[in-house]
C-alpha cells in the first residue's frame, strides 16, 4: 500500500484502488480525481485540458466506465476501481485500442488521445458492445480534438469494431 | 560554400547538430521543434538516411538555446524544407568525417567503406566500427563551411510503415511539458482580466498570502500571480485575488456585429503593392463582392504551460514555444540580462498551430519564479487560453474584376483589411510578451507591422495564381483590433483564398462556364494545373453538374504563399439548415515526400481544422469583455461532423520538399463556400457559414 500525505483544509483519508493497487491518501475529498492522479500519484497520462468537463483529455475508467476525472471529486470514487492509461498492459481491451491507435498513427500532438482511448476501452468493454453511432455520439458529447485527428479516430473505431465482430463470430 | 543550406551556414558548428557519445544512438539536435506535427520524425528520417543509421538509432534531443542550432521559428511550413536541408547536409558531412576515422581504424580507404546500421565496414567483412566507437576520433567542433560539400545520399528511408517514435510514450503516460516534475517544483498561476481593456489596480494580497500552502504573491505593476506548493492552492489563491480585484478599463470596445463592422472606424496603413496598367479593352462583364472572416481562437486542447527556474542570476526555462531563440532574447531584454544568462529548453506541448500563449506563459512563470528559490510551473486556465492567447486575425476582402465578352478576365482588384497576423515575440523593436506591458516598468510593444512579403501576413495569398490581366492588390494593415491577433495556421491565406476562389466561381457563373474549366482557362502554372486535374479525377468532377436541391460540390485551389505546396480541394456538401460536409477530396503537391504518413496526417488535420473554422468558429466580445471563456462558448467540429477524406499526393520527379501542414486551409474554406453556393443557388460570403447565415442567404 502506498501512503502519501498533504496538509490542507478538509483533509480526510481516502481509500482508492488505482490501477489495481490500493492507495490511502490524505486529501480533501473535494479534490478532483485528476489532481490526485497527476499530482499525488504521479500518473501524468491523464491530461489536464479544460478542467471543466468539456474536452475529455482527462478521461479515466471508474469501475470500467469512462469518467472525466477533472470534475470528479475524489470522495466519489473511494472503494471503486480507477483505471488510467498507465495500466494499459493489464487491460486487454485498452491495450488493443492503443495498438490500433499506434498502428493507424491516430494522433498528432496526442494530447487528446489518451482520454479518447480510455473512453473507447470503456465502451468496448461493455456488453453488449455499443454500435458505431453510439460511440460517435459519446465522443461528440465528451471529447474534443483540435489537431483534427477525428478521421483517424473514426477509422480506429471501425477497426476495433470489426476485430470484435471477428472475435465473437 | 555554395549549396550549403542557409540554416547550417548560420549555425556551422557540426557539434551544434550532432552528438556521437550516446552509444548506441546518435543524438540529433534541430532548431525546428516538435509541435505535435511530427516534424521530429521527418528530421530523424533524413538524418538516419544520410548517416546510414536505422531510425531507432537516432535520438532527437530537445532543442535548447545553450546547445542547439538557432533556426528561428518553427513556422510557415518551412521545417522540412529549411531545417531538413540543413540536417541532411550536416549529417552527410558527419558521415564523411566518420568514414575517414573508420578508414584509419580499419586500415582501408574511406571510399571503400560501407555504412549500415551505424557501422562502417569493408565490403565482405563482418567486423566494423560504429559512430559511437569512433566518437573520440571525430572532432565535430568544426565548421561545416570549412569542409568540402558532401555527397548527399538524398531521399529517405523506406517509410511506408514508419511510425512516430514520440507517440508511443505520450500514448502510454507522461510526455508533455505539463507532466514535468521535480521534488521541489512549485506551482504558479496568474490573474488575468475578463476584458481585453482591463488592467489590475488593486487586490487583497494579504488574504491570498495567508492561505496555507501559498509561498508567494507576486505583484509588479498591473501583473499579479501566486506561487504555491500545489496547483489547487494556487488556484484558490487566485480566486481570492479575483474576488477582491479592482480593474481599470481602458477604451470601450466597438460593437461586435459579427461582420467586422469595427473595421469601418479603424485607420489602416495601406500599401498597394501590385498595380498593373489597366487594359484599353472594354470589360462588358463586371463584378464585385466582399467577403469576411472573424477572429479565430487558437484553442489549443492543452493549457499554455512553462517552467522557470532562477539560479545564480541565470534564468532557465522550459517552454513549448515555436521560437526558443527569439524567446530567449525577449526574456533577456525584459529582465535586463545578457542572452547568455537565459537558457530556453524546448518541451513538447499540446498541438500548436501558430503563435499561441506558449511564450507569454514563460514570462509569467519567470516573474513568479523570481520570488522563490525553486522551479515554478505556471499553467494558464481554459478561460485564459481561449481569451488571452493571440487570435487569428479578422479579415475583410473586397474583390472586383472585369471580363471580356468571352469570359476572359482582364482586370482584377483585391483589397484586404486586417490587423496584424504577426505579433510574435522577437519581431520588431520592443517586447511582445503579454505581461511585459503590465509591469511597473513596462516594456513597449513593437510598432505595428505584419509578416513581410513575399510570404505576407494579411496579404498572404492575396495575389491570385491565375492569369487575370491587370492586377491591383492592396493591403490595408489595421491597428490592433478589439482582440489581440497574431499568427494562426496559414495566416491570411485562409480568407484570401476563400475570397479569390469564391470570386472565381462567381465569375465562372457570370461567364456561363464550369468552375473547373474556367480556372484551367486562366491558369498556365503547370504544377497548379496538375493538382487541379488530379483532384478533378479523384473526385469524379463532372463538368456543369447541376446543383441546387441542397446538394452541391465546390472547388478550391491555391499554392500556399504562392511559393509553397500546391493544393486543390473538392468538397461535397448537403445543406438543409446546417451544412453537412460529406466528402473532401484533396490533391497536394508538396514536392519530395520525406514521411508520407506524417504528411497525410498533417493534411488531414489541416482539412478538418479549416472546415471547423469555416463552418463554426468565431471569437467575439461584448461590452463585458471576451465572449469565449470556455469550450461551451467556442464550438469546434466534432466527430459526427467529419467528412470522408481522400488525399492524393502528386509531385514532379526531383521537386524539393515543401511543408504540407498549412496548404489546405484556404482551398478547403473555398471549396466548402463554393459547394454551399452550388447546393443553394445563393452564396454566403461571410465566415463562418452558420445555420443563421444560411437561412439569411436563402431568404434574402
Ligand atoms: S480536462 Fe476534463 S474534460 Fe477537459
Ligand atoms: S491530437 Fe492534438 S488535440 Fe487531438
Amino acid at each position: 500500500m502506498v501512503t502519501t500525505q498533504t496538509s490542507g483544509i478538509g483533509v480526510q483519508s481516502q481509500n482508492l484502488i488505482i490501477n489495481g493497487t490500493e492507495v490511502n491518501l490524505s486529501v480533501d475529498g473535494e479534490m478532483p480525481l485528476l489532481s490526485v492522479l497527476r499530482d499525488r500519484m504521479d500518473l501524468k497520462g491523464s491530461r489536464i485540458g479544460c478542467t471543466e468537463g468539456y474536452c475529455g483529455a482527462c478521461t479515466v475508467l471508474v469501475d470500467g466506465k469512462p469518467v472525466q476525472s477533472c470534475n470528479t471529486p475524489v470522495w466519489s470514487v473511494t472503494g471503486k476501481a480507477v483505471t488510467t492509461i498507465e495500466a494499459v498492459d493489464r487491460h486487454p481491451v485498452l491495450a488493443e485500442v492503443q495498438r490500433v491507435f499506434i498502428g493507424l498513427q491516430a494522433a498528432q500532438c496526442g494530447y487528446c488521445t489518451n482520454g479518447i482511448m480510455m473512453t473507447l476501452a470503456g465502451l468496448l468493454s461493455q456488453s453488449p458492445r455499443p454500435d458505431r453511432a453510439h460511440i460517435v455520439a459519446h465522443l461528440d458529447e465528451r471529447h474534443l480534438c483540435r489537431c483534427g485527428v477525428h478521421a483517424r479516430v473514426l477509422k480506429a473505431i471501425d477497426q476495433l469494431l470489426s476485430h470484435s465482430e471477428r472475435a465473437s463470430a | 560554400m555554395s549549396g550549403c543550406p542557409a540554416n547550417l551556414k548560420a549555425n556551422p558548428l557540426l557539434s551544434r547538430w550532432f552528438r556521437l557519445d550516446q552509444q548506441p544512438v546518435v543524438g540529433v539536435r534541430s532548431g525546428k521543434v516538435e509541435l505535435g506535427q511530427g516534424v521530429s520524425t521527418a528530421l530523424a528520417m533524413i538524418a538516419a538516411t544520410e548517416l546510414g543509421l536505422d531510425i531507432d538509432q537516432i535520438d532527437i534531443l530537445p532543442a535548447d538555446t545553450a546547445h542547439g542550432p538557432d533556426e528561428g521559428y518553427t513556422a510557415g511550413s518551412f521545417s522540412v524544407e529549411h531545417g531538413g536541408a540543413a540536417i541532411r547536409w550536416a549529417a552527410a558531412q558527419v558521415r564523411e568525417l566518420a568514414a575517414q576515422a573508420a578508414a584509419t581504424v580499419l586500415g582501408a580507404r574511406a571510399d571503400q567503406l560501407v555504412v549500415e546500421a551505424g557501422q562502417f565496414r569493408r565490403p565482405g567483412h563482418n567486423e566494423g566500427v560504429t559512430y559511437w566507437h569512433l566518437h573520440d576520433r571525430i572532432n565535430l567542433d568544426v565548421s561545416a563551411l570549412d569542409l568540402a560539400a558532401p555527397v548527399l545520399h538524398g531521399g529517405t528511408i523506406d517509410n511506408a510503415q514508419m511510425q512516430r517514435p514520440d507517440l508511443i510514450g505520450k500514448l502510454s503516460g507522461a510526455g508533455f511539458i505539463q507532466d514535468m516534475t521535480w521534488p521541489d517544483l512549485l506551482h504558479g498561476r496568474v490573474l488575468r482580466p475578463d476584458h481585453p481593456q482591463d488592467r489590475l489596480m488593486t487586490c487583497d494580497e494579504a488574504s491570498a498570502r495567508a492561505l496555507p500552502g501559498v509561498v508567494a504573491v507576486v505583484r509588479d505593476g498591473h501583473f499579479a500571480g501566486v506561487v504555491a506548493h500545489s496547483d489547487e492552492v494556487a488556484l484558490a489563491a487566485i480566486a481570492l485575488l479575483r474576488r477582491s480585484a479592482q480593474w481599470e478599463r481602458g477604451a470601450a470596445l466597438p460593437v461586435d456585429d459579427g461582420l467586422n463592422g469595427w473595421m469601418d472606424h479603424a485607420t489602416p496603413v495601406s500599401t498597394c503593392f501590385l498595380d498593373e496598367a489597366q487594359p484599353e479593352k472594354d470589360c462588358p462583364i463586371q463584378h464585385a463582392a466582399r467577403y469576411s472572416r472573424p477572429f479565430i481562437a487558437h484553442a489549443s486542447i492543452g493549457p499554455a504551460c512553462a517552467v522557470a527556474y532562477w539560479h545564480d542570476g541565470q534564468l532557465q526555462v522550459w517552454s513549448h514555444s515555436q521560437g526558443i531563440y527569439p524567446l530567449r532574447r525577449q526574456l533577456a531584454r525584459t529582465f535586463g540580462l545578457e542572452a547568455e544568462h537565459v537558457n530556453v529548453t524546448h518541451a513538447h506541448g499540446a498541438g500548436c498551430y501558430g503563435h499561441n500563449g506558449a511564450d507569454d506563459v514563460v514570462l509569467d512563470a519567470a516573474l513568479l519564479a523570481r520570488s522563490v528559490k525553486a522551479p515554478v510551473m505556471c499553467l494558464w486556465t481554459r478561460a485564459d487560453e481561449l481569451s488571452w492567447s493571440p487570435f487569428g486575425a479578422a479579415m475583410r476582402m473586397e474583390l472586383s474584376a472585369g471580363l471580356d465578352a468571352n469570359g476572359q478576365i482582364l482586370v482584377w482588384n483585391h483589397a484586404v483589411w486586417s490587423p496584424t497576423h504577426l505579433a510574435r515575440p522577437g519581431f520588431g523593436d520592443g517586447v511582445n510578451l503579454l505581461a511585459a506591458g503590465d509591469l511597473a516598468k513596462p516594456h513597449a510593444r513593437p510598432p505595428l507591422a505584419d509578416a513581410p512579403r513575399p510570404q505576407g501576413g494579411g496579404d498572404r495569398n492575396a495575389v491570385p495564381l491565375y492569369d487575370v490581366g491587370a492586377r491591383k492588390i492592396t493591403h490595408h494593415l489595421l491597428p490592433q483590433g478589439p482582440l489581440r491577433s497574431s499568427a494562426l495556421r496559414a495566416l491570411g491565406a485562409h480568407a484570401n483564398v476563400f475570397a479569390i476562389e469564391s470570386f472565381m466561381d462567381e465569375l465562372a457563373g457570370l461567364a456561363g462556364r464550369d468552375p473547373l474549366e474556367f480556372r484551367m482557362a486562366h491558369l498556365s502554372e503547370p504544377r497548379g494545373r496538375a493538382v487541379i486535374e488530379a483532384v478533378a479525377k479523384a473526385a469524379d468532377w463532372t463538368v456543369n453538374a447541376p446543383g441546387g436541391e441542397g446538394h452541391g460540390r465546390g472547388l478550391g485551389f491555391a499554392r500556399y504563399k504562392n511559393l509553397g505546396a500546391y493544393c486543390a480541394v473538392v468538397a461535397e456538401v448537403e445543406v438543409a439548415e446546417t451544412v453537412r460536409l460529406v466528402k473532401v477530396t484533396a490533391a497536394v503537391d508538396a514536392g519530395e515526400v520525406i514521411h508520407r504518413d506524417g504528411l497525410l496526417n498533417q493534411i488531414e488535420g489541416g482539412i478538418i481544422q479549416a472546415a471547423s473554422w469555416t463552418l463554426k468558429e468565431a471569437a467575439g466580445w461584448t461590452q463585458d469583455g471576451f465572449k469565449t471563456r470556455s469550450w461551451a462558448d467556442y464550438p469546434i467540429l466534432n466527430f459526427s461532423e467529419i467528412p470522408a477524406i481522400n488525399i492524393v499526393l502528386v509531385a514532379p520527379e526531383g521537386a524539393a520538399s515543401l511543408g504540407g501542414g498549412e496548404c489546405a486551409a484556404g482551398p478547403v474554406a473555398a471549396a466548402i463556400g463554393n459547394a454551399v453556393a452550388h447546393a443553394l443557388g445563393v452564396r454566403v460570403r461571410d465566415m463562418p457559414l452558420t445555420p443563421e447565415r444560411i437561412t439569411q442567404a436563402i431568404h434574402a
